[in-house]
């Protein structure tokens, strides 16, 4: 088999991923769109490995601890997102602005004015969601 | 003791007294009265020793090698010159000072800065016996510019004024201003005359067997009159003198009568083989003193306050000094020296007392007032004493002084070949200015001088009505000091039979011709301006006579001939408009190139803290597109290579 | 190893090819649609594609290791998060952010150039698939010799994370205590 076919698929699921990861609002997806390109990632390796003959199977071992650190990293990445979403009410990235340069005031990293009054999880839900 | 020692010891004790006082006086301020006066009064005590000890024999030459220059033939020494000359002015400036510091005590009592004044004063003193008594020219400098200093402090002395501050600023930059020519003109000659050493540069220019001559003269002596025209106070450097009186009237004394300006004639007298190797120069400097002379004498006519009167006036006995000089005879120059600094000191120290009396320093108040003679009776004494002697009236001490001036003069321009010193022979141009200037000035030397005592003091039908304001009245220290400065003004100058034996032996002896011109002008001058103010005190009017006198003149010589405003013009103004274009320069130019290098990148940070959104995904958007224009540049590198 | 020409076939790869498009539309399915929980199951597909290619490529260990952890528990772990974070399940319209453009450029033309690296590079290497390369004793054998000290880090990775984990929920409640006394929630 030809090595472009997975280089070509590996190369094209990472930029998919890259994508979501820059598109995506909902942290959730976000995640999702790592854990693609961190697949890709993981297809390159097991094809050369398998095109190299590697004696101590170097890519395939590769990918095993890949698929470990994502699980890994899904975890305390999911953590991180609840414990945000219990903060803040919202899991859209794009609303995460606390660290932003503003006019005047310090940012104390608890305030999000810039995206109006700072709802309950509860507020955040019912203006989140349409239907629970 | 040894006169060497003593002559050392003289200045030495006021430099003392000075550096105890300026570290003592502000925590024991019970010690800075005798702390003045007993050094000073000691050192004259040595002064007097030492000039008895010297009295007319050979000059005393002793020195010490003070520092390498570098040129192993031109060192500068330490090193004193006890001749006639530097050991009565020495004890003319110590007793002067003495005498100063005795008065202070009583004029500056509740003083607050009394102690920094006295040692101010100590001093100032030290610096001019320093001057006196010295060999080396570089030494000299530096007694000559420790006085420049101390003068702007003690002029300075009443800095809360404007007027003291202004007076004391202009002292030290007019004075300063001849002093840098005078830097320049000693370096030239030591290094022409391969000497620092004043006894060893006379001797040369004046031993007709070495047959040595300064290769540039005139320039050398032109160079030097600049900073004797700034110390003595000779056009037209003299502008800083009259301005001087905004300090203490103690200090007055001592600048006008016994230092600063005395050192300027002293120090020429002591050059004068220098000066009269060039017969441009001494014209040069008879023409200066002439204008001095007639002009200080006619400005001292117009002026209202007493004390510039007095300024004036010195002025004008300095150019007499000066024309002394001019004809070469340094005999004469210093004899009026020693007259002036005794009948000077007298003046300035009894107008001290009539001002503090009168409570004001203006003839026309004084004018008005009554019985100013009774109440102040120590000063209208001394005043008198004093003004007969800076009239020449005889047998008051000014009048042989000039006399001997005024005699110089004529010998000079009459039979020139027998010259007052056969070594030292004077262009007869330069006798005749000095002599027609001498004339005219004596004329109005005894018109101001009457001016000044009629205006002051003579009422004699009690027409005045103003009363004396009430006030303290002079201490005892002020008015003895008084008492006694009024026995060498009334005779020293019976002295000039014994003078000559003590300088360079010529005759010091009024001759009859010149003594009858001279006190006719003066008798002339007197009783012109006692008639003018016999009219003008009958008429009830004003009884200033000096505009009659003066007519159409008499507005520019009370403003001093306008030589302050061409100043002002020629260098106060472009110096201002000079300071104004570099400052706009600063504001305009500086100021905003340094606001742009703060304002740009201000700028540029507002700019890019707006990418700081906060929003994640643009960051991480622009990494990874600048991660990818960052790979595809390296590998279009790497291909192009 | 062998090198071939470029468009010389086989059936494998034509297999691959097939489930390599199935896993690339699911992959774009996943990160373009509006619901949230279809975008897991999208995720589902494509990583499912993927351990076949993984078979395709004969490295059957990682296949099933993918097959087991990635759908069995990272796949659930993210369904759980969406609904714990109170996910909808209908399509949501605000499921992209305003950066999309952005993305799409940024994307397209990272793929633009890797696509041309990537062919350019390897355009006649084959991969010779007649021994199998990843089975599961092999890969076993090097796993357990050679990278057994990686392994046991790995091992020490995954227990922090897992402490870590933990100390974020506890963190929440902690914090939500705090907030609980101050703002009465």
């Amino acid at each position: 088999m030809h090595l472009v076919y997975p280089a070509v698929l590996s190369s094209l699921l990472f930029c998919v991923g890259v994508y979501g990861v820059l598109a995506r609002r909902n942290a959730i997806l976000v995640l999702m769109s790592v854990e693609l390109m961190l697949a890709a990632v993981s297809l390159n390796l097991v094809a050369f490995d398998v095109w190299l003959r590697d004696e101590i199977h170097s890519g395939q071992v590769f990918t095993l601890f890949l698929i470990a650190l994502a699980a890994a990293e899904i975890g305390v990445g999911l953590a991180i997102v609840l414990l945000v979403y219990r903060e803040r009410g919202t899991s859209a990235v794009d609303r995460l602005r606390a660290l932003a340069d503003r006019e005047g005031n310090e940012p104390d990293g608890n305030e999000p004015d810039r995206d109006g009054p700072a709802p309950g999880p509860g507020g955040a839900a019912s203006r989140e969601t349409t239907t629970t | 003791m040894n006169t060497t020692t003593a002559a050392v010891l003289v200045p030495l004790l006021p430099a003392l007294a000075a550096a105890v006082i300026l570290l003592t006086g502000r925590r024991a301020p019970g010690y800075v009265q005798p702390l003045a006066v007993v050094p000073t009064l000691a050192s004259a005590a040595l002064a007097v020793f030492v000039a008895v000890r010297q009295s007319g024999r050979e000059p005393l030459l002793a020195g010490t090698s003070l520092t390498p220059t570098g040129n192993p033939t031109l060192p500068i020494e330490l090193a004193v010159r006890l001749d006639g000359f530097a050991v009565l002015v020495a004890v003319l400036v110590a007793v002067v000072a003495g005498c100063v510091q005795l008065y202070s005590t009583g004029y500056l009592r509740g003083d607050p800065r009394y102690a920094s004044y006295a040692a101010l004063v100590s001093l100032f003193t030290s610096a001019m016996l320093l001057v006196v008594y010295t060999d080396d020219l570089v030494v000299l400098l530096v007694g000559w510019e420790v006085m420049g200093i101390c003068s702007y402090f003690l002029v300075g002395h009443y800095w809360e004024t404007a007027t003291a501050r202004s007076a004391s600023l202009k002292a030290f930059l007019v004075t300063k201003l001849g002093d840098v020519p005078f830097v320049i003109g000693i370096l030239a000659l030591a290094s022409d005359a391969g000497s620092f050493r004043i006894s060893d540069i006379v001797a040369r220019l004046s031993s007709s067997l070495s047959g040595f001559e300064l290769s540039h003269p005139t320039l050398v002596a032109l160079l030097l009159l600049a900073g004797v025209a700034g110390k003595s106070a000779q056009l037209p450097l003299h502008t800083w003198l009259p301005d001087a009186m905004a300090g203490p009237t103690p200090v007055s004394a001592l600048i006008h009568a016994a230092t600063m300006v005395a050192a300027g004639v002293y120090f020429v007298a002591r050059l004068l083989p220098v000066f009269a190797a060039s017969a441009a120069a001494l014209v040069v400097l008879a023409a200066l003193a002439a204008l001095t002379m007639v002009g200080s004498a006619l400005a001292a006519l117009a002026q209202d306050d007493v004390k510039r009167v007095l300024a004036y006036s010195t002025i004008g006995q300095l150019g007499f000094m000066a024309g002394a000089l001019a004809v070469a005879d340094r005999e004469a120059a210093v004899f009026h020296l020693l007259t002036h600094g005794a009948f000077k000191a007298l003046l300035f120290l009894a107008a001290g007392v009539l001002i503090q009396t009168a409570g004001t320093g203006s003839l026309a108040a004084m004018s008005r007032m009554r019985e100013l003679r009774r109440r102040a009776p120590d000063a209208f004494w001394a005043m008198t004493t004093g003004l007969l002697a800076l009239a020449a009236v005889p047998p008051f001490a000014g009048f042989f002084s000039k006399e001997a001036v005024i005699g110089a003069a004529e010998h000079a321009a009459l039979d020139n070949e027998h010259g007052v010193s056969s070594s030292l022979a004077a262009p007869a141009a330069a006798g005749w200015i000095v002599l027609v200037a001498g004339l005219a000035t004596a004329l109005l030397t005894a018109a101001y001088a009457t001016r000044l005592w009629l205006l002051a003091f003579h009422d004699p039908v009690d027409a005045r009505v103003e009363s004396v304001p009430p006030g303290e009245r002079a201490s005892s220290a002020m008015t003895g000091v008084l008492w006694a400065l009024m026995v060498p003004s009334l005779l020293l100058g019976l002295a000039y039979g014994k003078l000559p034996d003590w300088l360079d032996g010529g005759s010091l002896a009024p001759t009859l011709t010149t003594s009858v011109l001279a006190t006719g002008a003066a008798v002339l001058g007197g009783t012109a301006v006692y008639a003018t103010w016999r009219r003008a005190y009958e008429s009830a009017q004003a009884e200033d006579p000096a505009p009659a006198l003066l007519g159409p003149l008499a507005r520019h010589a009370e403003a001093g001939f306008h030589l302050d405003a061409v100043y002002a013009a020629a260098v106060v103004r472009p110096v201002n408009a000079a300071a104004g274009l570099v400052r706009h320069l600063d504001r305009a130019v500086i100021d905003t190139c340094v606001r742009g290098a703060a304002g740009a990148p201000g700028l540029l940070g507002a700019l890019v803290r707006r990418a700081g959104t906060g929003n994640v995904q643009t960051y991480l958007s622009t990494l990874v597109a600048g991660a990818l224009v960052l790979g595809v540049a390296a590998v279009l590198v790497a291909v192009g290579d | 190893m062998t090198e071939r020409e470029l468009l010389s076939t086989s059936g494998q790869e034509i297999v691959f090819v097939l489930v390599g498009l199935v896993v690339l539309g699911a992959a774009v399915l996943c990160v373009t649609t509006r619901h949230l929980v279809h975008a897991a199951l999208w995720l589902v597909v494509a990583l499912g594609g993927l351990a076949v290619e993984y078979l395709l490529l004969t490295a059957e260990f990682v296949a099933w290791v993918q097959v087991l952890i990635y759908l069995g528990s990272v796949v659930v772990l993210l369904l759980f998060g969406l609904m714990l974070t109170r996910a909808p399940i209908g399509p949501s319209p605000d499921a992209d952010s305003g950066n999309r453009p952005v993305a799409l450029a940024v994307a397209l033309a990272s793929a633009a150039c890797l696509v041309t690296l990537v062919v350019d590079a390897f355009r006649t290497t084959w991969i010779d698939l007649e021994t199998p390369h990843g089975r599961s004793e092999a890969l076993g054998d090097s796993l357990f010799r050679a990278w057994v000290l990686p392994f046991e880090a790995l091992s020490v990775l995954l227990l922090a994370a897992l402490i870590g984990a933990i100390a974020l929920s506890r963190a929440r409640r902690a914090r939500a205590g705090v907030a609980a006394n101050g703002g009465g929630r």
